[in-house]
């Protein structure tokens, strides 16, 4: 039966729709933050392939086709970031304070955690990018010696933490200001975080996307320093 | 006709980052490129906005569908790594992705009202 389904990318592309819309379905019906369309997907499809016994080479023959839309998507946040260009101005040094804050706070939690629960040095320093979208998180986790395998689960797991509890975070920390929310939503989970911000407006996606940049930039700074004090 | 032209710019600039990408020694990856391309052709206005608008705003409501491969490839990490490791892994990123989000947005959102008080005095 793999053979077969190996065969067709419609497999995979089917599933992964099916399971997403699925997802949206369900969102709509429970109103709850926690049935979240992405985190259903993954759930149901990771359990059909499981009781299948379908291996994941052959979900992602299809799936990853999908994939291929996420850079010209990406590119796109260059939309809001141009129309919001006033409020970006106004706010430099909210954004630049904001950001340069959370990537700080983001090593030494880290580092304070690995050191406590005695992590191996190779998976440590393989988490200390992972905020920032993939492309940028394993090139530099390759540069620091650490795990391709760590810094995927990493980073996924920090875009997945951000686009499903981020608003609902938000809002118990009392955080009100759009500029706010899209900027943290983009400083600690990256792309993913930010796909979600489209539902929440477009001074949260300008500020969300451009954090994805200024993040990135500061990340690749503070991440080597970081693994020294590992 | 109007989302082929869309679609066509789009895929276009991709295509110059993706070759960015390849050619350039930086650890950048090609939708960052391609992000500061298409702003700069916006702030140039060689693109209009209106060009390309519908086609951005079906691919940024879409998007979350791009991550499934990727969120689904999260299974296979179990062949590699025992249960106790990838707990403590996921506790690590899970709390230190909380942390960050939280002094981002309150030093941001404190910044932002400090000054928006000191422009309501002036």
């Amino acid at each position: 039966m793999n053979e077969v389904f190996g065969q067709s990318a419609f497999f995979g592309i089917g599933l992964s729709l099916t399971a997403y819309w699925f997802g949206c379905f369900l969102h709509k019906k429970t109103k709850l933050t926690i049935v979240n369309p992405m985190l259903v997907s993954m759930i149901l499809i990771v359990a059909i392939l499981l009781v299948a016994k379908i291996p994941y080479e052959v979900y992602d023959y299809g799936a990853h086709y999908i994939s291929f839309f996420l850079t010209p998507a990406t590119i796109c946040f260059a939309l809001p970031l141009y129309r919001q260009m006033q409020v970006l101005r106004k706010n430099v040094v909210a954004i630049l304070a904001g950001v340069l804050c959370g990537c700080i706070a983001h090593a030494l939690v880290l580092i304070g955690i690995l050191t406590l629960a005695k992590v191996d040095h190779t998976l440590a320093v393989s988490l200390l990018s992972k905020s920032v979208t993939l492309a940028i998180a394993s090139g530099l986790t390759e540069e620091l010696g650490g795990s391709s395998v760590v810094i995927v689960i990493g980073v996924m797991v920090a875009g997945l933490t951000g686009a499903i509890l981020g608003p609902g975070l938000l809002k118990l920390f009392r955080i009100r200001e759009p500029e706010a929310q899209g900027l943290a939503i983009g400083t600690c989970s990256h792309a993913l975080g930010t796909s979600k911000t489209y539902d929440m407006g477009e001074i949260q996606m300008a500020t969300s996307s451009l954090a994805i940049v200024i993040a990135g930039l500061l990340t690749v700074l503070i991440a080597p320093l970081a693994a020294k004090l590992l | 006709m109007k989302y082929i032209f869309q679609f066509a710019i789009i895929s276009g600039i991709t295509f110059v980052a993706e070759v960015l990408n390849i050619l350039l020694p930086f650890p950048v990856p090609a939708s960052i490129y391609g992000m500061v391309i298409l702003f700069l052709l916006l702030c140039l206005k060689v693109i209009r906005p209106e060009q390309i608008q519908d086609a951005a705003d079906f691919l940024l409501g879409i998007m979350p569908i791009f991550f499934i491969s990727a969120n689904v490839g999260l299974m296979k990490c179990f062949d590699v790594m025992d249960g106790a490791t990838f707990g403590i892994l996921f506790a690590a990123s899970f709390v230190s992705t909380i942390v960050t989000l939280a002094v981002t947005a309150l030093v941001s959102q404190a910044i932002i009202r400090i000054y928006r008080r000191r422009g309501k005095h002036e």
